[in-house]
């Protein structure tokens, strides 16, 4: 993936620990993730500027980063409303931009099954 | 019987660490309950190092001190249960925790101690809700824990500690700060940390405001102003500023939720955060049997929450009969000496005299 | 002391004319003597890691800790570890040899700097003030990951330069 936006030396952390990859499914695109870092940082590490759609249409990343104030909210393995600040990737993870609150309903757009 | 219930510890920041660490000592039964998947509460997120003396770890770095405290807390042998959300708590000391979000469990407790901290203080103006805004700590936690940069070129909103330090670490991590922004005439920070930033040629804008933010579906630009003797934004300065981020760093408020459910008294004391409990001398609320300790209980530094969490641990400790009056005496002289260290100089004797009015207040009710 | 003050609290770092004012401007004979140990750190914070990490008991901040650091020159010995023992990466070291001054001065940044880099030396804020070369990298693991940098340059700005600009990633 040539754009990341992970911070690969840092004089105080040290240069940045190998971690297993994982993939997840952003819109059915894969994004490489690390094992055990949340949803959110792997979209902001893949360059992901808008996370969800408020139903007037707006757009909405992350806020307070701890699972406070739901900015975040994405719909993960057809679940919406997930907080994905405090939710690990998991191999194979199927997360979408939600419009509005979103809806259970199994959404076959994006041109794939 | 009393004794025999478990102190409960809510939070495992340095307050409630420190709380736990001191009661497990003194033997008494206790459980530290922490929603996160990793004690330590701020700490982690804190990669400078910290001020204080060496009796406060002074000079060691934020989440040396969080692992130290670990440690400790794993050679007792407390029992710290993680991922584990405190929901309710009545005015029995029940408390009502939920695990991982799935079982619920009910605890009863001998005492309750409050460290749940404080919760970042939002700023509304048109465009903050675009991509690219968040708060100060939100920024931190995706550069020090993840290590994912949020933007590359930064806005911070507050001249305090926290708008600094984040600042300065966001350059650590390869980001640009175009300017810090503070509505008062002169800086909140300490000097030797604005001067890091200062070295690093940020430039600082004081008496200004952020007056809006734009972007089509992300944050591409903000505008500042100068502010006038009302706080309102002087049209004629505004300038434009090319930014990707904009970090909120505008204060904390102390987290409410559990103690106004344990029906404790609250006072407003603007300087250490807003709405918090009373508690007395030994961190005790109006509720006698619960206690609240760190950031909860008025905004300051990890370095104070520790010094809460012990007095806190102690006098529970005591109160349940596992120590004795001349230990706990001594302790407690100690710690508050610790304290008072702490809260002395121009930063520090503002929150040494809201202190002495939140426990003066105590004793009249 | 509001007048000296406003530099640090407005902009961000303390003017010559404020450090002059807590008597933590080096003189330029003491700089010219040997290496000259600065300490610029004029506000009443609670802190005192400099006190504690000098062997030779050469800084006094004493009780109450948010006194201001003051440094014994005759019990200094310039051997620099308290350079990064300081939270606040407010003390350098400085010394003058005819028309070169070098400084010794905490960095936190990557890249890490390397002997024989050509850098650019800045003053407080920030503003380039002349090249600088640099001589030396201390990151002795007691410094805990804050490297001690030494750079040279031309002696006449040895009051106003501070550090060095980081280089964009
Ligand atoms: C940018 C920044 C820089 C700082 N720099 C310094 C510094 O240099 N020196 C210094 O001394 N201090 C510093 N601090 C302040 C310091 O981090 C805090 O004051 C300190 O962490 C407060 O400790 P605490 O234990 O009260 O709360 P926290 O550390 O916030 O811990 C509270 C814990 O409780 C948990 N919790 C809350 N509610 C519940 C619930 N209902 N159920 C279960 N768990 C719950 C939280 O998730 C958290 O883990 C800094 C803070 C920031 C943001
Ligand atoms: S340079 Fe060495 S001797 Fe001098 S004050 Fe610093 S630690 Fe002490
Ligand atoms: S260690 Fe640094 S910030 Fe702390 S008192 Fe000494 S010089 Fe000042
Ligand atoms: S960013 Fe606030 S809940 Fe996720």
């Amino acid at each position: 993936m040539e754009r990341t936006n992970r911070v690969a030396d840092h004089v105080v952390l040290g240069p940045a620990p190998e971690v297993e990859e994982v993939c997840i499914y952003l819109d059915g695109k894969p994004i490489p993730a690390k094992k055990g870092e949340p949803v959110m940082s792997a979209l902001v590490a893949a360059g992901v500027t808008v996370f969800r759609h408020t139903a007037k249409g707006s757009p909405r990343r992350m806020f307070c980063g701890i699972g406070r104030c739901t900015d975040c909210v994405m719909k993960v393995d057809g679940v919406p409303g997930v907080r994905t600040c405090v939710t690990r990737v998991r191999d194979g993870m199927r997360v979408e931009r939600q419009e509005g609150k979103g809806s259970w309903a199994e959404e076959a757009a994006d041109g794939k099954a | 019987m009393e004794k025999h219930k478990p102190v409960v510890v809510v939070g495992a920041g340095p307050a409630g660490l420190c709380a736990a660490i001191e009661l497990k000592k003194a033997g008494a039964p206790v459980i530290l309950l922490d929603e996160n998947d990793k004690p330590g509460g701020q700490l982690f997120k804190q990669i400078h190092k910290f001020f204080g003396s060496r009796e406060h770890k002074a000079g060691t770095r934020g989440f040396t001190i969080g692992t130290s405290l670990l440690d400790e807390s794993l050679k007792l042998g407390i029992d710290v249960r993680l991922e584990t959300e405190v929901v309710g708590v009545d005015p029995g000391l029940r408390v009502w925790a939920v695990r991982q979000r799935a079982s619920s469990e009910l605890i009863e407790a001998s005492r309750l101690i409050l460290a749940t901290g404080a919760t970042e203080n939002a700023l509304s103006f048109p465009g903050w809700t675009l991509p690219g805004v968040m708060t100060a700590g939100c920024a931190q936690t995706l550069i020090n824990v993840y290590r994912v940069l949020p933007g590359k070129r930064v806005l911070i909103i507050g001249s305090g500690n926290v708008g600094v330090i984040v600042g300065y670490q966001l350059m650590q991590s390869g980001a640009e700060v175009v300017g810090i922004v503070e509505a008062l005439p002169s800086l909140g920070g300490y000097g030797v940390h604005t001067a890091k930033l200062a070295r690093a040629g940020v430039p600082f804008y004081t008496g200004t405001t952020v007056v809006r933010a734009e972007g089509v579906e992300s944050l591409e630009r903000a505008t500042i102003a100068q502010v006038d003797g009302s706080f309102k934004p002087i049209a004629s300065t505004e300038r434009t500023l090319d930014v990707d981020t904009i970090c909120l760093a505008v204060g904390l408020t102390p987290s409410l939720e559990l103690s106004s459910l344990a029906g404790c008294r609250t006072i407003y004391v603007p300087e250490l955060g807003g709405r918090m409990p009373l508690h007395d001398e030994y961190m005790r609320s109006s509720v006698q049997e619960v206690y609240v300790v760190g950031d909860t209980a008025g905004v300051e530094e990890a370095s104070t929450a520790m010094e809460e969490g012990r007095l806190a641990g102690v006098h529970a400790a005591w109160s349940l009969g596992y120590m004795s009056d001349d230990d706990m005496k001594e302790r407690v002289d100690e710690t508050k000496q610790r304290l008072n260290a702490l809260r002395q100089g121009v930063f520090g004797q503002k929150r040494f005299n809201a202190k002495a009015r939140i426990i003066q207040e105590s004793q009249l009710r | 002391m509001s007048a000296t003050e406003r530099y640090l609290k407005t902009k961000g770092a303390p003017s010559l004319a404020e450090l002059e004012a807590v008597g933590m401007l080096p003189k330029l004979e003491d700089l010219a003597r040997g290496a000259c140990l600065c300490i610029e750190c004029v506000e009443e914070i609670p802190c005192n890691p400099c006190e504690t990490s000098c062997p030779n008991g050469a800084i006094k901040v004493g009780d109450p800790i948010t006194n201001l650091p003051v440094i014994d020159r005759e019990k200094c010995t310039a051997c620099g570890l308290c350079i990064p023992s300081c939270p606040g990466l407010a003390i350098t070291m400085k010394r003058v040899q005819g028309d070169r001054a070098t400084i010794r001065f905490p960095w936190e940044y990557v890249p890490v700097p390397v002997v024989g880099d050509e850098v650019e030396m800045v003053d407080r804020l920030g503003n380039v003030v002349c090249p600088g070369k640099v001589i030396g990298v201390n990151a002795a693991a007691r410094n805990d990951r804050t490297l001690v940098v030494g750079a040279e340059f031309a002696a006449e700005h040895v009051l106003s330069v501070i550090s060095m600009k980081r280089k964009r990633s």
